[in-house]
Formats: C-alpha cells, sequence, structure tokens
C-alpha cells in the first residue's frame, strides 16, 4: 500500500533533505529521522521515513540467512 | 544463486496440505503480480490480497465529501493518483473533475503546503488517506502548517491501521494460515507488532521487501512456518523490531485512535486514526464519514477477507472491469482484483 | 507580444500571424501559392492519418508540442510502410498565448518536418478565448504518404516464429513529461524523434517486416495486446531484455507506475521473419535514434492471442491493454 523507495541522501538544509534516486531528485522531509548528506533513505509520498542500514543491505545471502532453519 | 532456484523449486513442487498467505499491503499484491508470482507456486500454495490498499478501503462517505469539496467555488482537491478513479456513492473525484470541480494530483502531501502559500488566495483539502506508513508524512504536513502559519490548506483524513484490521480478519475467516506482513507498515511500527500478532491469532508472519526474491523467500518462510506462531523479518536494512520511534511520536502528537469504517467490511473498532480535537482546526470535516454505499452485487469485503478469490465474484469481469470498475478493489492498481484481472488470474 | 482574438479574426490580424510566423517557417512551393487547397501530385496508392497533439507544458525536455505533431503523424505514416509526403497543419491558439513561444514552436515544426523529409503544405489557424487549462495551443495535423507497390504491413501478418525488435528504450517521453507536473527533477528527456531512416533503412535492404507500430501512448503493452489480438498468435517477451534506463526505472518505481505501459514518441516496434531479425537490430542500431533496438521476444502460434511477460525472476505474467490512465500510485 506504501511506495518507498530507497534513495540517497545529495543535500540538507535542516529537515529538508535533497535526495536521489538513479538521476531523479525529490525534496524530501526529513523530520522523522536522522540524517546526513550520503545516507541511503527510504522515501514514502516525500518524506524520509527511515535511514538504511548497509549492515543489513537485503541481499540475497543475507535472505537464505534468515531462512536457512526453515524446510518444506 | 543455487538457492533460490532451490527455493523456486520447492515452492513449485511443494504437495503438502494447501495453505493459503495473505499478504495485507497493496503494494505487495501489486509486486506478486508484476513478478508473476502466483504462477510460481504449486497449487497447494494460495495467495490471498488482503484489505491493505487504502484506496480500496476507503469508504463512499469519504469520496461523496471530497468530490463536493471539489465543486466548491475557489477549493481545489488534493490528492494521491489512483483515489481519483475510486467512484462515491455517484461519482468519482475524475467525475468531479469533468463536471468541473478542481482536482489535483501530487506526489507528496509536502507539496500541498508550497501550492497553499502560492495561492493565498485559493483554499486546499487534501485527501489524507493510508496506513501507518502515511500517517507521519501527514503529522510532518501539519507541523509545517502551524511553522508557516498556513490558513488555506485542511485534510480530510480516512487514517487506517493494521493491526485491528488483520485481527478481525482472522476473527471473520479461518482461510489462512499465515500472513505477508505490511514492509513499509513494518518500517514506521516496527516487527514487533506483528510478533504480538502472531501469538495472538496464532499464525506465523513474515516481514519482507518488494522484490521478487524477497517475496518468494518470505513464502517460502511462511510455508515452512505453517501452524506456528513465530515472526520473520526478511526486510532487516529499514524494519526493526521497535520501528521508527521519532515517526510514532509525530504521530501521537497529533493523533489519536479511533473506530473507523472500511469499504464493504463496516465499522472496525479502534482501526483508524484522527486529528485530536486540538487541531480540530486543520481538519475539513473527517468526523462521521462512516456510510458506504456498495454498489449491488460487489463483494469487495469477501474479496478483501478471502473468503472468495477476486473471480468468484459475480461481478469480476463482467459488469466490473477496469475501465468500468464497481467496487474498488478494481479501481486501483494496487486492488486484488485489479491485479488478478489485468494478470489474466482466474481466466 | 500576446495572441489576441483580432489574430483569429480573419482580418489583417490573422494575415500578419501567418505571414510573420508560419509562412515564414514553412516555406516550400506548394505552401507559399496560399491558395485554398494545396495541389500536389499523387500516387496510385496513398496512406493518410490524422492526429491531434495536446501537452502540458507545450516546452518539455527534449522537446515541444510542434515537433511532437510533426513526429506523431509521420511515424503513423511509416508504420503503415508509407513514404512520408505531405503534411497539414491546424493550430488552434489561446487568446494570451506568448508570441514568442509560438514562434519557437512553429520553427520546430518547420525544422522537424525538414528532418523527417515532408512538405507542410497547408494549414489553419483558429484563436479561442482564454479559459485557464487549454494550456495556450492545441495542433492537428494530417499526412499523407505514397505506398510503395509491394509493401504490406498488419498486425494481423504475425507469424510463428516471427521477432519482435524494440528500436529503443522505454518510457522517456512519459517520465520528462510527467517528471515537471510531479516535481521531480531529472535529466530524462523525451525521445520525440521521426523514426524514417530506421524504417527505410529495413525497408530498402529487404527485410521482411510483417508488422510495424509506433509505441505511444498506453506503452509497448497495449500494442502487443493488439498485434496478438489481431494475429491470434502469442507473443512472449522477456523482462531482461527491454530497456528502461535507470532514471526513468527508478522515476517508475517512485511512482508505482509500470514501464510497460509508459508512453513513447519515437519508439516503435516490428515484428520480422525470425531470419532477418538480427541483421535487422543491426540495420536499426545503424539508424539515428535506433542505437538501443533489440529483440526481446517472439510470435508463436502455441496459444490465442495472449501477450506474456516473462519476469526476471523466473515468472510470467499476462500482458493486457492499459486500462484507465496510467496514474501514479503513492499510498
Amino acid at each position: 500500500m506504501c511506495v518507498a523507495l530507497p534513495g540517497r541522501v545529495v543535500e540538507l538544509n535542516g529537515t529538508k533533505a535533497t535526495v536521489d534516486f538513479s538521476g531523479n531528485t525529490v525534496e524530501a522531509e526529513a523530520g522523522l529521522v536522522k540524517v546526513k548528506i550520503g545516507d541511503r533513505v527510504l522515501v514514502h509520498a516525500g518524506c524520509i521515513i527511515q535511514t538504511m542500514n548497509d549492515a543489513e543491505a537485503d541481499e540475497l545471502e543475507d535472505l537464505f540467512r534468515e531462512i536457512e532453519d526453515i524446510q518444506i | 544463486m543455487d538457492r533460490l532456484q532451490e527455493i523456486k523449486d520447492k515452492l513449485k513442487n511443494y504437495n503438502g496440505e494447501t495453505v493459503r498467505f495473505m499478504e495485507v499491503c497493496g503494494t505487495h499484491t501489486a509486486a506478486i503480480s508484476e513478478n508473476g508470482i502466483p504462477g510460481m507456486l504449486s497449487d497447494n500454495i494460495k495467495l490471498i490480497s488482503g484489505p491493505g490498499c487504502p484506496v480500496c478501503v476507503t469508504v463512499t462517505a469519504v469520496i461523496d465529501k471530497l468530490t463536493e469539496f471539489s465543486m466548491q467555488e475557489n477549493t481545489t482537491v488534493l490528492t494521491f493518483g489512483d483515489l481519483i478513479r475510486v467512484k462515491g456513492s455517484k461519482y468519482s473525484l475524475a467525475d468531479a473533475r469533468a463536471l468541473g470541480g478542481s482536482v489535483e494530483m501530487l506526489y507528496s502531501p509536502m507539496d500541498a503546503i508550497r501550492l497553499a502559500l502560492e495561492h493565498k488566495d485559493k483554499n486546499y483539502v487534501f485527501a489524507a488517506i493510508g496506513f501507518e506508513t502515511t500517517t507521519p508524512v501527514y503529522a510532518m504536513v501539519l507541523e509545517e502548517i502551524i511553522k508557516r502559519d498556513v490558513h488555506n490548506l485542511k485534510l480530510l483524513t480516512s487514517l487506517k491501521t493494521m493491526p485491528q484490521v488483520i485481527r478481525w480478519v482472522c476473527k471473520n475467516t479461518d482461510n489462512i494460515d499465515g500472513f505477508i506482513a505490511p514492509g513499509h507498515v513494518a518500517v514506521v511500527t516496527g516487527s514487533d507488532v506483528f510478533k504480538q500478532l502472531s501469538e495472538e491469532t496464532k499464525m506465523p508472519f513474515v516481514v519482507t521487501g518488494f522484490e521478487g526474491a524477497q517475496l518468494l523467500a518470505a513464502i517460502y518462510a511462511l510455508t515452512g512456518m505453517k501452524g506456528r506462531t513465530g515472526i520473520k523479518n526478511l526486510y532487516k536494512s529499514v524494519v526493526t523490531p521497535e520501528g521508527n520511534l521519532e515517526a510514532k511520536e509525530a504521530v501521537e502528537k497529533f493523533f489519536e485512535p479511533c473506530d473507523a469504517s472500511w469499504r464493504g467490511m463496516g465499522m472496525i473498532p479502534g482501526s483508524g486514526m484522527r486529528l485530536k480535537s486540538e487541531y480540530a482546526q486543520y481538519d475539513a470535516g473527517s468526523y462521521g464519514l462512516d456510510e458506504d454505499h456498495m454498489p449491488p452485487g460487489c463483494s469487495c469485503a469477501r474479496v478483501l477477507t478471502g473468503e472468495i478469490a477476486p473471480n468468484e465474484c459475480p461481478l469480476f469481469g463482467k459488469k466490473c472491469t477496469p475501465e468500468d470498475a464497481h467496487g474498488a478493489c478494481m479501481v486501483s492498481t494496487e486492488g486484488s482484483c485489479y491485479n488478478y484481472y489485468i494478470s489474466g488470474r482466474g481466466n | 507580444m500576446k495572441i489576441t482574438m483580432a489574430h483569429g479574426s480573419g482580418g489583417a490580424s490573422t494575415s500578419e500571424l501567418i505571414s510573420n510566423i508560419f509562412a515564414k517557417h514553412f516555406k516550400n512551393e506548394v505552401l507559399d501559392r496560399m491558395e485554398d487547397s494545396a495541389v500536389v501530385p499523387g500516387s496510385s496508392r496513398i496512406a493518410v492519418t490524422t492526429d491531434s497533439f495536446v501537452v502540458t507544458p507545450y516546452f518539455f525536455p527534449g522537446g515541444d508540442i510542434g515537433r511532437l505533431s510533426v513526429c506523431g503523424t509521420v511515424n503513423d505514416l511509416l508504420m503503415s510502410g508509407a513514404v512520408p509526403k505531405y503534411l497539414t497543419c491546424g493550430c488552434i491558439l489561446e487568446e494570451g498565448m506568448d508570441m514568442d513561444d509560438l514562434d519557437k514552436i512553429i520553427e520546430s515544426m518547420a525544422a522537424t518536418a525538414d528532418e523527417a523529409g515532408i512538405k507542410i503544405i497547408t494549414g489553419d489557424t483558429k484563436v479561442v478565448e482564454k479559459r485557464g487549462d487549454f494550456g495556450g495551443i492545441m495542433i492537428n495535423t494530417s499526412g499523407v504518404g505514397f505506398m510503395p507497390e509491394s509493401v504490406s504491413l498488419s498486425p494481423a501478418g504475425c507469424k510463428d516464429g516471427d521477432a519482435l525488435i524494440i528500436s529503443g528504450n522505454l518510457g522517456d517521453h512519459h517520465a520528462a513529461i510527467l517528471s515537471g507536473r510531479m516535481n521531480i527533477k531529472n535529466e530524462i528527456k523525451s525521445d520525440n524523434a521521426p523514426l524514417g531512416e530506421m524504417v527505410s533503412a529495413l525497408i530498402s535492404n529487404g527485410i521482411r517486416v510483417h508488422a510495424m507500430r509506433d509505441v505511444t501512448r498506453g506503452g509497448l503493452g497495449t500494442v502487443l495486446s493488439e498485434f496478438a489480438n489481431a494475429s491470434e498468435c502469442t507473443i512472449d517477451i522477456y523482462q531482461d531484455k527491454i530497456h528502461v534506463s535507470p532514471a526513468v526505472k527508478d522515476f517508475c518505481k517512485m511512482l508505482g507506475l509500470d514501464p510497460v505501459y509508459m508512453g513513447n514518441e519515437g519508439k516503435m516496434i516490428c515484428v520480422v521473419d525470425e531470419a532477418d531479425a538480427d541483421k535487422a537490430v543491426e540495420l536499426i542500431r545503424g539508424a539515428k535514434y535506433g542505437e538501443n533496438a533489440c529483440i526481446i521476444g517472439n510470435v508463436s502460434t502455441r496459444d490465442n492471442g495472449k501477450v506474456i511477460l516473462h519476469t526476471g525472476i523466473g515468472g510470467e505474467r499476462i500482458i493486457g491493454p492499459l486500462y484507465g490512465e496510467g496514474l501514479p500510485r503513492i499510498c
């Protein structure tokens, strides 16, 4: 229900961030989470709703590790 | 990836007891269709699209109120794109626009502030629909409205929350064996909410993202966890156990829980959010918009609870098509009927 | 200077507008006669098409309504296998439109017509009262093309084994237009372009082309659905082979849009005999605007009238025509 996409903060002015998505930039509200330039962030409807934890990159290997105890 | 292939093979060849999982989130519904996932599963694994498309669960009274605003002198309704086509008891916002109403589509509610400041002589109403992910965005809009002293922008809210409706679904059907938890709701609420729900409903919950592999992994995990309680978080880069505390705080500042009316499903206690009375001046008149006129024969509610598949509705593909949608589930590109129809499922 | 109602009066102001802008840019021996009808030599078989153009804003990244109104009609002629010859230009202007803007648009039309090798031989201008949401200018163009004797193209001509070739990336025009409206900044440019060079390369090199279509509003999904219906063939396409630029891909994801249904103004899909497919791709790539051409799928008689998209993850999805307006989905 909630389209959100990871982008990168390229500019920061108070709680207004400019976030880049492969060459598309939007002004996003950064009041809900602490961000700095260079952070990967999740943006929903013009608002940063979370910073992305780079240690948890959602790579396929991480995904499989999470479910390695499961058999069907 | 060999492991991915192994998961695909196991999901295709699964011949255990039939399992049914509900993806609650509309963006998951759309991603499942886009990736062609239903065809990758054994006939014994079924996916049911739940009530997680905010457009699909908005009652006709809210649409009616919005169309009314759009026709008012000097007033513009601001909205996300796909709400425009949803019919109220008589008209959709698209119909209202054709009749001379003023409706504009925005990417972000934050853009509404800019519009309101640029055109101080006009009145704006934002159609504030959404779930836990979007409510914090409206809290930010309210912060700005107050900070910048904006007098010509109000919200018409129809905000909903997930836990109560999931409980409602579980109470009203025994067709479900587990849930793909809404990924971006979980970003805000945290995964612990679903842990609690799992214990209450005695069903497994898997939080996951929106890529094909993430969805397959979630379905695989749920199949393995059938009959057990427990949660898995496959979206750890953005979903933590406690969620986004600042966002939750921002929501609590402006909003409070309330009973909410869901399209086709009726009133569900404690399943909505409304502006607190001290912020009533920013509300465009959201209280009491509970009426819901379902077109005759429309089975949206039974579809949304997984009681029937979209193509089992008597209107599906006959009277109700994406071009002439009767129920809201056929209107939104996240709707379960729409996705069934366009991807040829159920033909 | 602005357009006024007097410019549509049919009197002196109209003549002035015609000579200062239209006649200045559209110079050729037929139009210059300024007669009631353009009289031109014909051919035994002609192709005729008409199209109207409305776009807000009328200048957009990578193009403008003038260029668009030539490309759209020229490409429609080309897709029937015709050689574009003559174009008409009907303009409806809104009172208050900036005269310099009109000059630029008409200049752009003339330049695009030159590029496409088509002559603008007659035209008309009217002015309507300012009404707020008109957008300044609407253009109608009708095109006439000559049909070579040997050419016969139709979506019904798709045959078992045929290859589907797309002339480049999807979605650029749609994303360029929508970016401005949704307040998203990027470098995405409209792909509006006349496709004559690639089409004549295919025809003159004897490629056995069975059907062609420019992929405009409604996107690839809508065109292929029409092909599948008309030919009663099944069309398989592969997501991994369909090129979408990274910027357009993310733009679509931001708004919940599907590149398969995004509009384009300078892309074509052509269905060619299997044996000619690689040669055809090479020819299109060698032509202007075709550098990213590739084979995206094939035609079979395995099933009736279906389009199947094979997704990156290994699933299958049925592709129908675009339903509704293709509105951004945010929530």
